[in-house]
């Protein structure tokens, strides 16, 4: 086997790969953005006290976090179609999927961070006269912001990675574009090896980075 | 300025106050003493209702806190409350803790705010402190704020929950040199504590509670030189 012959697939997939490279980012970001505000409000209603909004919240975070988000991408791309007639693009639908899938996971993270505050701030709050209001807003939420950047950020990892998924509903991203290649060209070795450095070269900088955040607060 | 009457509290079924009677009047300092588990925390958290009520009346500073028309919030800012474990907010400096209330409660701009949170850390012997976190502080310079953010609501009266209990015993006299002052300026206070040196010194009256009772109350002379009841003698012999 000649060996400079071995390298020539990672210079013809790379070209491809990065393509799908920038339909990753962009799904991950557009899908986070609403999956984070999604989250948001859900996570706010999983602490409501009233009974009807929290039961709402519970039965959407309980239903994404209980089946598996494959399903849930076919649902959204062919289950919607068939039941309600309403279709959308790969890419809308690859949006909608993701935020719905992180929004469950976000509502999470925020009730989590909330409740993870001692209970002894919200009573010195209360007990200088703040109402329960104005206890969330000046003393739990400013604390409880802060505890959710370290799981938010692993958030970010784990739905770019989901989103390798999207290829089943021919979505042009990474593993998408990979598997195209492998198709003609039957170069599975490189164009996995390809797909893996693809994705490393985003998820090991936020890890650090996310370390490093981790490290800070654990200080203060 | 307190008044309880036949106070219960339960948890779930569990009744840890069983009809506490007891009475405050102005610039009194109450210190109340007892075994642990006997519901000392439990009764001073019922007078400004960070537990709600199961049964009985108080009334506090004026207020009735079993009627429902009563606004809990504008009770709180009368009747400050001074936690074991200080629970100051940590994400603000020592100043910020301070004027919190008074800013968003009172509304009180930042400038006015500020110099009377000032002018209460010099009291407490912490103006230097102000721009500081809590985390560099210590346990007795935490309490000291924790003292100076409930001052600076201008309540009436102070309650306290083993303000010292969770210091170093090196650091406990600053605490207790502060809530001396206090009383000494007039400032009506109920204080739970397992200091007797400080309850026989600035108490004028002394609550023994033992399972969920007010098994004897009296002077400090009265009650740690003469006490009457078998339990508090039990008491007092296992902690003087
Ligand atoms: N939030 C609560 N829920 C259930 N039981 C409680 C709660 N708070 C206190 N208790 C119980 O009430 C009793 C009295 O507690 P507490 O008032 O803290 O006593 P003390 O302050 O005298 O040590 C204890 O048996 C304790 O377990
Ligand atoms: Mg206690």
């Amino acid at each position: 086997m000649d060996f400079g012959q071995w390298f020539v697939p990672f210079g013809e997939v790379a070209p491809l790969i990065l393509k799908g490279f920038w339909i990753t980012i962009e799904v991950t970001i557009v899908g986070l953005f609403f999956g984070f505000i999604l989250g948001a409000i859900a996570g706010l209603a999983r602490l409501s006290r009233n009974k009807i909004i929290y039961s709402i919240a519970t039965v959407y975070v309980e239903v994404v976090r209980g089946t598996p988000i494959l399903l849930q991408i076919f649902f959204v791309y062919f289950g919607l179609a068939a039941l309600l007639n309403i279709t959308f693009g790969a890419l809308t639908a690859a949006f909608i999927a993701l935020a719905f899938n992180s929004g469950a996971y976000i509502a999470e993270i925020v009730r989590g961070a909330v409740f993870s505050i001692e209970k002894g701030q919200m009573e010195a709050g209360r007990s200088i006269g703040l109402t329960h209001t104005q206890a969330m807003r000046y003393v739990i939420w400013p604390q409880a912001i802060k505890r959710m950047i370290p799981p938010l950020g692993n958030q970010f990892i784990i739905s770019l990675k989901d989103s390798s998924l999207f290829s089943v509903i021919a979505l042009g991203e990474i593993v998408y574009k990979g598997q195209q290649y492998i198709a003609t060209t039957y170069n599975y070795g490189q164009t996995y090896i390809t797909i893996a450095v693809a994705y490393l070269i985003i998820t090991i900088p936020l890890s650090l980075i996310l370390r490093q955040i981790e490290r800070r607060l654990d200080v203060s | 300025m307190i008044e309880v009457k036949d106070l219960h509290k339960a948890f779930g079924d569990h009744e840890v106050l069983k009809g506490i009677n007891a009475k405050v009047a102005e610039q009194e300092v109450v210190c109340v003493i007892g075994p642990s588990g006997s519901g000392k925390s439990t009764f001073l958290r019922c007078l400004n209702l960070l537990e709600p009520i199961t049964s009985g009346n108080v009334t506090i500073v004026g207020y009735d806190l079993t009627d429902p028309k009563t606004n809990i919030n504008i009770i709180r800012t009368e009747v400050g409350m001074v936690f074991q474990h200080f629970n100051l907010f940590p994400h603000m400096t020592t100043l910020e803790n301070v004027t919190l209330g008074p800013m968003k409660i009172k509304k009180l701009n930042k400038q006015n705010a500020r110099a009377e949170a000032l002018s209460l850390l010099e009291k407490v012997g912490l103006a230097d402190k102000a721009d500081v976190y809590p985390e560099s502080l210590s346990g007795g310079q935490k309490q000291r704020v924790a003292i100076a953010r409930a001052l600076a609501m201008n309540p009436k009266v102070m309650l306290f929950d083993e303000p010292t209990s969770a210091l170093d015993p090196e650091l406990v006299g600053d605490v207790l040199e502060v809530m001396k002052a206090l009383a000494k300026e007039g400032m009506t206070m109920v204080v739970v504590t397992h200091e007797m040196g400080f309850a026989r010194e600035v108490g004028n009256r002394v609550i023994f509670m033992d399972e969920g009772i007010v098994m004897e109350e009296n002077t400090p002379e009265e009650i740690f030189s003469n006490p009457q009841n078998p339990r508090t003698q039990a008491f007092l012999s296992k902690v003087l």
